[in-house]
C-alpha cells in the first residue's frame, strides 16, 4: 500500500528506504508554472533526527508497517527491559537503547505505549508524569520554599535530577517524563 | 492557517476590507492615469489555455477561468493598445499558505511593448501601492525588512540563479522535475528577501505563452517577481506565432496526459487571433498575495476571510 502526496499531513507516518518517518511539518508549494509539491519536515522514528523532504504531487509514498501496543513494565535484567502485553500476556524484551532516558522513569506495572516497526520495537512513550522517591540528596533547608533554586538529587534508577532546596531524601516527587524535569512534591503513593 | 469560524472578526475584517479597497482604488487610478482601459472578460470559459500543471475548475460544461489571458490577448488583437483587469480566477486543488483555489489576479497588457516595458510598469505600480497602503516604500513584513523602492529591484537570470545555487543551467539541459525541486529547495530560499527580485529569461520549455528571446532561442522572454520569498507576478513578451502557440498547447496537453490529468480543448478563436496580436507585453500579478504583504499579514487566509470548504 502507498500514500500519494495529497495524503500528507502533520503526524502521518511514512516510510522511505525502509526507514519509518513521521511528518512534523508540511507546506503546499507550487512555483510559477511548476508542479504542486509538498515541502515537509520529517522525523526519523528510529534515530530521532529530522530532515527536510519535498514530495511531488505525483509521488507515491510507502506506508510503514507500524503497530502500537500497550505494554506494562515488569522487570529489568542488565540491558534488557522486560514488558508484558496486558492482552496476550506475551513477554516483550526491549533493549535499553530503545528506551533512551525513559528507562530511568520506569516503575513496575507502568503502562507504556510501544511502537513496533516490522515487528521491531522502535520507541516507547511513558505516561507524561511518574512519581519517584528521592534516594539521595543533601539535607533540605527547612522553611526554604523557593522552587526556582535547584540542587542535585538522585532517584532509585540513579537518574540525576534538579530539585528545590526543601526536598529531602525519602521524599516523593512527580517527574515529567517528556522533559525529565521535577514538577512537584507529592505524598508517598 | 486560521481555522474556519462561524462569524468574522469585526476589527480584522474592517481593517483588511479597508486595505483591499484602497489597493483596488490606487491600482485603478494608476492605470487610468496611464491610459489603460479597464476591461471585463468572461469568468466562465469553453476553453482555458492548456498548461502542464494548472488544473481548471469544471463548471456547466466548460471551466472557470484560470486566468483572463487568452481573452485579453484577443482584445489586443482587436486593436486595444493598453488594457487591465482585476478579478477572480480559479485553479483546482491549490490550497496552502499562499495558495487558494479562488484568488484575485491583476493582469495588464500593452502594445507595442516587451516584457522590459512591463517591468517598468510593475516598478511604478508597486511603488504607488506601497505608498498608498504603507505610506512608505520601505516597510516590514512579519518583522523582516522589505522595500518596493523602484531603485532596489534586482534582476537575475534563471540560468545564473540555478548555476549559483543549484550548480546547473536548466536552459541548456532541461529536466522539469529537477527544475521544480531545485527551484523550491535551493533557488527560491537563496533569493534575497528584502527587496524585489526578478528572475528572468526562463528556459524555453517553460515559455508557456511567452515568445522566445529574439537573440537567444534557448530562453523565453518571461520573468517572475519575488518579494520576501513570495512569487508575486509572471510577465511575458507575448508569443504571436499561431503555429508555435498551437504546438505548445499540444505539448502541454501531452504533459497533462502523461501525469494522468485531463486534456483540455484548444481555444480555436484565440488561436485564430494569435497572428493578429501586435508585439506586446503582459503580466499576471497575485493581488491577494500583494495585499497579504502590504497588510503585514502572515498568510492569504488573513486577507481572504472566507475560507473555501
Amino acid at each position: 500500500m502507498a500514500y500519494t502526496a495529497s495524503d500528507l499531513r502533520k503526524g502521518l507516518k511514512i516510510e522511505i528506504d525502509g526507514i519509518p518517518y513521521e511528518v512534523t511539518e508540511f507546506q503546499f508549494v507550487k512555483p510559477g508554472k511548476g508542479q504542486a509539491m509538498y515541502k515537509c519536515r520529517i522525523k526519523n522514528m528510529l534515530a530521532g533526527n529530522t530532515m527536510e523532504k519535498t514530495f511531488r504531487a505525483v509521488d507515491k509514498i510507502d506506508t510503514p508497517n507500524i503497530e502500537s501496543r500497550t505494554l506494562s513494565f515488569s522487570y529489568q535484567e542488565g540491558e534488557k527491559y522486560v514488558f508484558m502485553d496486558n492482552k496476550t500476556y506475551d513477554q516483550v524484551e526491549l533493549h535499553e537503547n530503545v528506551l533512551g532516558d525513559q528507562k530511568y522513569f520506569l516503575i513496575e506495572d507502568l503502562e507504556c505505549e510501544v511502537l513496533f516497526h516490522n515487528g521491531r520495537a522502535v520507541s516507547v512513550t511513558l505516561p507524561a508524569f511518574v512519581v519517584k522517591e528521592i534516594t539521595e540528596t543533601e539535607p533540605g533547608a527547612r522553611g526554604d520554599t523557593a522552587t526556582n533554586v535547584l540542587k542535585p538529587a538522585k532517584i532509585d534508577s540513579g537518574y540525576e535530577i534538579g530539585v528545590p532546596i526543601f526536598i529531602n531524601q525519602g521524599d516523593w516527587i512527580r517527574i515529567d517524563t517528556r522533559t525529565g524535569k521535577y514538577v512537584e512534591r507529592v505524598k508517598q503513593p | 492557517m486560521s481555522s474556519a469560524s462561524s462569524s468574522l472578526d469585526p476589527a480584522a475584517t474592517a481593517r483588511t476590507a479597508g486595505l483591499r479597497a484602497r489597493l483596488m482604488g490606487s491600482m485603478r487610478r494608476f492605470f487610468d492615469a496611464r491610459g489603460f482601459l479597464e476591461v471585463s472578460t468572461p469568468v466562465w470559459l469553453p476553453a482555458n489555455a492548456p498548461e502542464d500543471n494548472i488544473d481548471a475548475v469544471p463548471a456547466a460544461g466548460g471551466w472557470l477561468r484560470t486566468s483572463p489571458e487568452l481573452a485579453m490577448k484577443r482584445l489586443l488583437a482587436a486593436g486595444l493598445p493598453a488594457i487591465y483587469q482585476a478579478g477572480p480566477c480559479f485553479r483546482a486543488g491549490e490550497r496552502g499558505r499562499i495558495h487558494r483555489p479562488e484568488f484575485t489576479l491583476l493582469e495588464w497588457y500593452r502594445a507595442p511593448a516587451t516584457s522590459a516595458d512591463i517591468l517598468d510598469d510593475a516598478k511604478a505600480l508597486l511603488a504607488d501601492l506601497a505608498l498608498a497602503l504603507r505610506g512608505t516604500l520601505d516597510f516590514e513584513w512579519l518583522g523582516a525588512p522589505a522595500t518596493l523602492d523602484p531603485a532596489r529591484w534586482e534582476r537575475i537570470s534563471v540560468s545564473d540563479a540555478f548555476l549559483q545555487h543549484a550548480g546547473w543551467d536548466p536552459a541548456l539541459t532541461f529536466d522539469p522535475d529537477h527544475f521544480d525541486l531545485d527551484l523550491v529547495n535551493l533557488v527560491e530560499p537563496a533569493l534575497p528577501h528584502d527587496h524585489p527580485v526578478v528572475l528572468h529569461s526562463y528556459p524555453a520549455p517553460l515559455a508557456a505563452l511567452a515568445r522566445r528571446l529574439p537573440d537567444d532561442p534557448l530562453r523565453a522572454d518571461r520573468w517572475e517577481l519575488y518579494l520576501g520569498g513570495v512569487e508575486l507576478a509572471n510577465a511575458y513578451g507575448e508569443l504571436t506565432d499561431p503555429a508555435e502557440q498551437r504546438l505548445r498547447f499540444r505539448a502541454s496537453n501531452a504533459a497533462r496526459a502523461a501525469r494522468g490529468a485531463e486534456e483540455y480543448p484548444l481555444d480555436e478563436a484565440f488561436l485564430a487571433d494569435v497572428g493578429h496580436i501586435p508585439t506586446a507585453g503582459g503580466i499576471a500579478l497575485g493581488l491577494d498575495r500583494l495585499l497579504m504583504i502590504l497588510a503585514d499579514a502572515p498568510d492569504l487566509d488573513a486577507v481572504l476571510p472566507f475560507p473555501p470548504p
